[in-house]
C-alpha cells in the first residue's frame, strides 16, 4: 500500500488553502477519506461551484501531475482507454521482408510500441504521483460507465492481446458530474460522493476576496449578499460561484466602488444569462 | 442480534436510514466503517461528511440523512448544564440570569443573535429555550416537547420589522438594500426554526427511544410529495426542480433515439472513412434517424384544488416543448379559455402562471369545476386544437360537482385525437367516489394516476415517441 498524500483533514485545508482552493471542513474531510481509503471521488454539483477546480487544486497541493479526460457524447474505448496504432502496424507489416515468419509479425505488431494510450491507460500506468480527473461523466453515455467500473474498483486495465495492466502508484481520481443524467448504482458504489453546493456567506466571501483581492472587503460583502438573494428567486439558472468571481471583476474593470442599484442594473447581465431571468431579477430588487 | 457499542450504534443508524428509502449498500457500510476509522471521532461534523461520502449518494437524500443523524448521533445529550454551557461561552458574552427570562427577555436576546449570525451562540440558546418552553408534562415521569410552543413564545417572524430596522440603519428604505437584507434575515429565521425542531426531535427521542422517533420524524422526498396535499413550501421546490427534471428527460430522450435504429446510409461519410482503411468500407455510417415530434394540448383544470397540480405539468410541458412540434395550452374552471399566448418562448413560466390566472377567461358561471360546459366549450370554440397529429392530455380531479359530464364532446376528441390521456392527481382509491366522474370518463378515455413528480416522469417518457 503506497504511502497517503495528506496526513490529516488540517493538512488538507492547509495545502489546498495555500494553493488557492479554500474548502470547508467538509469538502476537506473528504479530500482527506478519498485518499486514505483509495476511493475515487465523485462530486456533484451545480455549474461553475469549483467542482473541477478542486481536482486541479488537489493535484498542484500534492504535486502530482493532471491527467484529464473529458467527457462527451460519443466517448469510446479508443479516445478513452487505449487504441491500437492501426496505421504504423500496417506499415510494419508491408515493410517486413518477404521470408519473415507470420507469427514474429503478428506478436510483433500487438506490442508495446504500436499502443496509443489514452488518459485512462496513462493514469493507471504512471509511476510518478498522478491525479486523474474524469471531467463531465454525466456527458458520456452509458457505456462508458461500464469502462470506468474496472478503472477505478480495481485500478486495472485489461488489453485483451497484452493482458491486465495493474497501477503501479495508484492515482487519486476524481470524477466530475453535472446531474444531466443519474449515474449509474454500480459506479456510485465504486465511489465517495461529494455534494458540492453554493457556498455560505462567509466562505463565498472569503474565495471573491482571494481570487479578486483588489476588491474592497465592503464591496465584496455586498455583493455576496446580494448573489444569495437571487439565489433565493425562482431562476432558470442561479448565479453561482463563478459568476460571483466575474462579477469582481467587472465591478472592479467598471471603478464601482459600491453595489448600489444602477450599478446592479447595469451589471446584470455578468450574473444572470437568461432575459427572463433578468426581468425577473429586476422587478423583484425593483432595479427600474 | 447486532454488535453493541459504536459498531452496533452505526449498523442500527444505517438501518434506519434504509428504512427511510435511503438505498445504502453492504460495500457502502463497509466504507463508512473504515472511513470511521480514519477521520476523528471526538469531531462530530467529521463523522457526519465521513458518512455523508460513503453513503449517501443523492443530493435528495441529503435532508432525510441530516435529520437522521441528529438524532443518531446528537451533539449533547440531557439538559444542557449551566456549567457546561457557561464553560462554552466567550468570556465576554453574558453570563445567563438564574431565574428563568420571560419571553420578552428571550425574544430580545433572540433578536441580538438573529443579527450578529452568530450560528453556535443560535444553537445552545436553542437549547436553552426548548428546555424551558418546549416541555409539556404528559404524564408522571413523561415528557412531551413542542416545537410549536416554543416558536409561538417568540414568534420570529414577528421580529422581522425591527431587525430590519437595526441591520439597515438608516439606509433608505424599500431599495435594494433591503430586499438583500430581507433576503439574509429570512434564511437565519428559518434556520433557528429548523434548529429548535431538531432540538425538540432530540429531546424526543431520548424520551421515547430513537428508533421510534426516526421513523416519524422523515419527510418524503420532494418528488414523491402528493400534488394534493403539497404545502406551498413543497410546491416552491417542485417548481425548482422543473427545469433539472426537464433536462434530465430530455438527455434520456436523444440518449433513446440515438440508440434506435439509426437511417439511411450516408454515402459520403462512409467513402470519406473507407480512405483510413484502404478503401475498404469497414464500418458504414449512418443519417440520425429524425424523431418523430408530436403535437401536444394540454386541457388542465386549474380551479383551486388542482392548480398546483396544474401548473407543476403545464410548467413541464414549457420545459420540454423542444421535443413537440408544437405546444397549445388551455385553462377552464367552468369554461375554457386558450393560454398558449401567455407562454412565450423564453419568458418567466412561473410569471405566465400568475398572469393566466389574472386575466384568462375562465369563469363562466359561478366558479366551481364543470368538467361538462368546459369540455364542450373546448370542442366548440377551438375545433382545430385536436387533430390527427395531436397527444392531447387532459389534467384534473374529475371533481364534476354533480353536473352533466360532457361526455358526448370528449368521446369525440379522444376520437379525433392520435393519443389522448386524463392525468389524474388523486389517489386511485379516491376515483369514482363523491362527486368524482372518473367512472364515466374512464370509458372513453385512459385514465392515468399521476399524484407526483415521479409518476408525471414516468408518464412523459411513455408520452414521447422511442
Amino acid at each position: 500500500m503506497q504511502s497517503p498524500y495528506f496526513a490529516s483533514v488540517d493538512d488538507v485545508e492547509q495545502r489546498l488553502s495555500a494553493v488557492g482552493y479554500l474548502p470547508d471542513h467538509a469538502i476537506a474531510t473528504t479530500v482527506f477519506l478519498a485518499d486514505r481509503l483509495g476511493k475515487p471521488l465523485l462530486i456533484e454539483g451545480p455549474a461553475g461551484v469549483g467542482k473541477t477546480e478542486l481536482a486541479k487544486a488537489v493535484a498542484s497541493a500534492v504535486g502530482a501531475e493532471l491527467i484529464r479526460l473529458q467527457c462527451y457524447e460519443g466517448l469510446d474505448e479508443a479516445r478513452a482507454l487505449y487504441e491500437w496504432n492501426y496505421k504504423k502496424q500496417l506499415l510494419r507489416i508491408q515493410a517486413a521482408s518477404d521470408d519473415a515468419a507470420w507469427d514474429d509479425i503478428h506478436d510483433d505488431v500487438f506490442a508495446e510500441e504500436f499502443l496509443l494510450s489514452r488518459p485512462l491507460l496513462t493514469a493507471i500506468r504512471r509511476t510518478e504521483p498522478t491525479v486523474l480527473l474524469i471531467d463531465e461523466t454525466d456527458k458520456a453515455d452509458v457505456e462508458v460507465e461500464g469502462l470506468l467500473l474496472e478503472v477505478l474498483s480495481d485500478f486495472q486495465v485489461t488489453i485483451p492481446e497484452l493482458g491486465t495492466i495493474t497501477a503501479v502508484r495508484r492515482p487519486l481520481v476524481f470524477l466530475t458530474s453535472n446531474a444531466t443524467r443519474e449515474l449509474s448504482e454500480a459506479l456510485k458504489r465504486r465511489c465517495l460522493y461529494l455534494h458540492l453546493d453554493y457556498p455560505d456567506a462567509a466562505r463565498e466571501k472569503a474565495i471573491v476576496l482571494s481570487r479578486v483581492p483588489e476588491v474592497a472587503e465592503r464591496l465584496a460583502d455586498q455583493l455576496v449578499q446580494t448573489v444569495r438573494a437571487l439565489r433565493a428567486m425562482e431562476l432558470k439558472k442561479s448565479p453561482s460561484l463563478a459568476e460571483s468571481i466575474d462579477w469582481a471583476h467587472t465591478l472592479l474593470a467598471l471603478g464601482l466602488d459600491t453595489l448600489d442599484e444602477q450599478a446592479v442594473k447595469d451589471t446584470l447581465g455578468v450574473v444572470l444569462k437568461h432575459a427572463s431571468d433578468q426581468a425577473r431579477a429586476t422587478t423583484q430588487l425593483k432595479l427600474n | 442480534m447486532a454488535p453493541a457499542g459504536l459498531l452496533g450504534r452505526e449498523i442500527a443508524f444505517f438501518e434506519a436510514l434504509r428504512g427511510a428509502g435511503v438505498p445504502v449498500a453492504l460495500s457502502e457500510v463497509l466504507d463508512a466503517t473504515r472511513a470511521m476509522g480514519a477521520v476523528d471521532l471526538l469531531d462530530r461534523e467529521s463523522l457526519r461528511t465521513a458518512f455523508a461520502a460513503t453513503a449517501v449518494k443523492r443530493p435528495n437524500h441529503r435532508a432525510v440523512f441530516d435529520r437522521l443523524f441528529d438524532l443518531w448521533w446528537p451533539a449533547v445529550t440531557g439538559e444542557p448544564t449551566r456549567a457546561q454551557d457557561l464553560a462554552e461561552r466567550e468570556p465576554d458574552e453574558q453570563a445567563p440570569s438564574d431565574e428563568p427570562a420571560d419571553a420578552g427577555q428571550l425574544r430580545d436576546a433572540l433578536r441580538d443573535l438573529l443579527l450578529s449570525g452568530d450560528e453556535e451562540a443560535l444553537r445552545r440558546f436553542t437549547r436553552e429555550v426548548v428546555g424551558s418552553l418546549g416541555r409539556a408534562d404528559a404524564a408522571p415521569g413523561r415528557q412531551n416537547w413542542f416545537s410549536y410552543r416554543v416558536l409561538r413564545a417568540l414568534s420570529p417572524e414577528t421580529l422581522m420589522a425591527s431587525l430590519l430596522e437595526r441591520l439597515l440603519e438608516g439606509q433608505q428604505r424599500g431599495g435594494l438594500a433591503e430586499r438583500v437584507a430581507r433576503q439574509t434575515l429570512t434564511e437565519r429565521i428559518r434556520q433557528f426554526q429548523e434548529m429548535v425542531e431538531a432540538e425538540i426531535r432530540r429531546r424526543l427521542a431520548e424520551d421515547r427511544g430513537v428508533e421510534q422517533v426516526s421513523r416519524t420524524a422523515v419527510q418524503p422526498l420532494t418528488e414523491q410529495v402528493d400534488f394534493l396535499r403539497a404545502s406551498r413550501a413543497d410546491m416552491l421546490e417542485l417548481r425548482r426542480q422543473v427545469f433539472p427534471l426537464a433536462r434530465r428527460l430530455a438527455t434520456r430522450l436523444t440518449a433513446r433515439r440515438r440508440l434506435g435504429r439509426s437511417g439511411r446510409l450516408d454515402f459520403r461519410r462512409t467513402v470519406r472513412a473507407s480512405l483510413g482503411t484502404g478503401g475498404v468500407p469497414l464500418v458504414t455510417h449512418h443519417r440520425p434517424h429524425k424523431p418523430h415530434k408530436p403535437e401536444l394540448t394540454v386541457l388542465c383544470d386549474v380551479s383551486g384544488s388542482v392548480a398546483g397540480f396544474a401548473h407543476f405539468t403545464l410548467m413541464l410541458a414549457y420545459a420540454l416543448r423542444e421535443q413537440f412540434s408544437k405546444v397549445r395550452a388551455f385553462a377552464f374552471i367552468d369554461t375554457t379559455d386558450e393560454v398558449t399566448r401567455f407562454f412565450t418562448p423564453g419568458g418567466d413560466v412561473a410569471d405566465a402562471l400568475a398572469t393566466m390566472s389574472a386575466e384568462a377567461d375562465l369563469v363562466w358561471f359561478d366558479g366551481h369545476s364543470d368538467y361538462g360546459h368546459s369540455l364542450e366549450e373546448f370542442a366548440t370554440r377551438y375545433p382545430d386544437a385536436v387533430g390527427p397529429r395531436t397527444s392531447l392530455l387532459i389534467l384534473g380531479d374529475a371533481r364534476n360537482n354533480y353536473r352533466a359530464t360532457g361526455i358526448g364532446a370528449l368521446r369525440q376528441l379522444v376520437q379525433r385525437s392520435r393519443h389522448a390521456y386524463w392525468l389524474n392527481p388523486e389517489p386511485v382509491a379516491y376515483w369514482s367516489s363523491g362527486d368524482s366522474a372518473v367512472a364515466q370518463y374512464a370509458e372513453v378515455i385512459e385514465m392515468v394516476e399521476v399524484r407526483n413528480a415521479v409518476q408525471l416522469e414516468d408518464f412523459v417518457q411513455r408520452l414521447l415517441p422511442q
